[in-house]
């Protein structure tokens, strides 16, 4: 527990690339450093999104692994790659990006990936632009508080949060998911209509996070279930479960590892919920 | 000198509470303000109603550079603008203004500050980390990004909590804004939030005012 999904996989891809490369064009290792850098911990949503996207689109990138566990995002290292201390970022040579939604759209137009993802139709971006949008503060926030409640602090701190506090986020949580099925999702095959686009993976790794902490929010709905195993199978099994892998394992974690600053935090954090 | 977008325009008004009835949720079935008809299109989310408005009028390049990067720099404020400022900017103005208003009780003091005080960690990263490299928020030029912090910004400040004035930076860039939208537009958009509310107003319909007031209480607490 504690190191990234499936390494020698990650190793093993970089290693064909920078093989294929060498063999074709005789360029150094060290060029290759260069290249485009993802800064991820697929402990996060939003950085399964984004590693899922690449590999799926076959973009090369080097797998810098932040920790969360750890509180590597809070290192001197980091913060000079991102002085906001989130995951992920992107490093392009030597542009930096952060937030997710702006790292797909990036990959999408500086990689040509084909058109579904982000649809050039007018209408149809339109809508993928409308649920990335709704979707920070109607999914991704209450997904991650579930995790939070149900999982992290009371691992870290061996306190509950107060079950009013936990009906009031599942409450919400219920009810973004109804929102989400009658207005986003309707009678369509994938939100943009009959293909998958950037806006069924962010949907979906996001309402993956409460599994994190065994907590479940594809039972209510068999539509939106259907949904799910749609974008998972077109995504791919064995990918989709290599970048869920870390959180699905989040329940062995040993968080007598974490440090003791980010513990403190943390403490501080489940203050605000009583 | 910049000029801003003519766009063939049609607002109508959407009162206070009007937003949660019916007719109003079969255009926006998320209850929310802005929302955009087009023909049948519906669309919500003010970050996509302005995206599909520059593309579909081909606005000027510079509201959505067309360059890779500095496109990415747009985008990226826009999506991190949601939590980090939006949200939190519009619960200072719910507690200063709405909250009061409907309820007839004066503004929660403590309240007000936390609620400030959650929204102090983007204010310091815009005026000392980014408009520290740059005169606007994304690119050298005024972009959608700007726009969309202007109007946020704009918000609590017009119903007297000043958010520019401990960061001189984003003062500084206020000015910009206002300058390249034009004062006359700016002044006219923030007419409505600008006024003084009648307290008469919010007992005219005293159900819906209780039900705002309860879903008010729920989102700031």
């Amino acid at each position: 527990m504690g190191t990234e999904p499936g390494p020698g996989a990650q190793a093993a891809y970089r290693l064909r690339f920078r093989t294929c490369w060498l063999w074709l064009v005789g360029v150094p290792d060290t060029c290759l450093s260069m290249g485009l850098e993802l800064y991820l911990d697929l402990l996060s949503a939003s950085c399964r999104a984004v590693y899922i996207f690449a590999r799926k689109n076959n973009i090369p990138f080097d797998f810098q692994f932040v920790d969360l566990l750890k509180g590597h995002h809070h290192s001197k290292e980091y913060i000079k790659i991102n002085p906001l201390k989130k995951v992920p970022s992107l490093k392009d040579g030597k542009f930096v990006l952060s937030e997710s939604v702006a790292i797909l759209f990036y990959l999408c137009r500086k990689y040509s990936t084909p058109s579904h993802w982000y649809p050039p139709d007018l209408h149809t971006r339109a809508r993928v632009d409308e649920f990335m949008a709704w979707q920070h503060t109607a999914i991704q926030m209450p997904m991650s508080r579930i995790l939070w409640i149900k999982m992290l602090i009371p691992m870290i701190t061996g306190e509950e949060v107060p079950d009013e506090k936990v009906e009031q986020m599942l409450a919400e949580v219920k009810n973004s998911m109804q929102l989400f099925e009658e207005k986003f999702l309707q009678d369509k095959m994938f939100i943009a209509g009959d293909h998958i686009s950037l806006a069924d993976v962010v949907a979906l790794v996001e309402m993956m996070q409460p599994m994190g902490g065994n907590y479940n929010v594809f039972l209510n709905s068999s539509k939106i279930a259907e949904w799910r195993m749609r974008v998972e199978l077109a995504i791919g099994p064995s990918l989709f479960g290599e970048a869920h892998d870390r959180l699905m394992r989040l329940a062995e974690w040993d968080s007598s590892t974490l440090d003791p600053m980010v513990k403190e935090r943390i403490c501080e954090l489940l203050q605000k919920f009583k | 000198m910049t000029t801003v977008s003519r766009t063939p325009s049609g607002h109508a008004c959407v009162d206070p509470g009007e937003h949660l009835k019916p007719e109003f949720l079969k255009v926006n079935p998320l209850g929310k303000v802005p929302a955009l008809r087009d023909g049948d299109f519906l669309l919500a989310e003010s970050v996509a109603i302005l995206l599909y408005l520059s593309r579909k009028y081909q606005t000027a390049p510079y509201w959505y550079p067309p360059d890779l990067q500095a496109r990415a720099r747009v985008d990226e404020y826009l999506a991190w603008q949601h939590t980090a400022i939006q949200l939190p900017a519009t619960n200072v103005y719910l507690c200063k203004s709405l909250l009061p208003h409907f309820s007839g009780q004066p503004v929660d003091t403590v309240r007000l500050d936390r609620l400030l005080g959650k929204l102090k960690p983007a204010l310091q990263h815009l005026d000392q980390e980014v408009l520290a490299a740059k005169p606007f928020l994304a690119t050298e030029q005024v972009s959608l990004a700007d726009l969309m912090a202007f109007t946020e910004l704009m918000q609590p400040t017009a119903v007297g909590c000043d958010l520019f004035r401990d960061w001189p930076r984003l003062a500084a860039w206020r000015a910009r804004v206002e300058a390249a939208l034009g004062p006359e537009l700016v002044q006219d958009a923030h007419k409505l939030v600008l006024q003084p509310r009648d307290p008469r107003d919010a007992q005219q319909d005293p159900r819906l005012a209780q039900e705002l007031v309860h879903r008010l209480q729920e989102r700031l607490s």
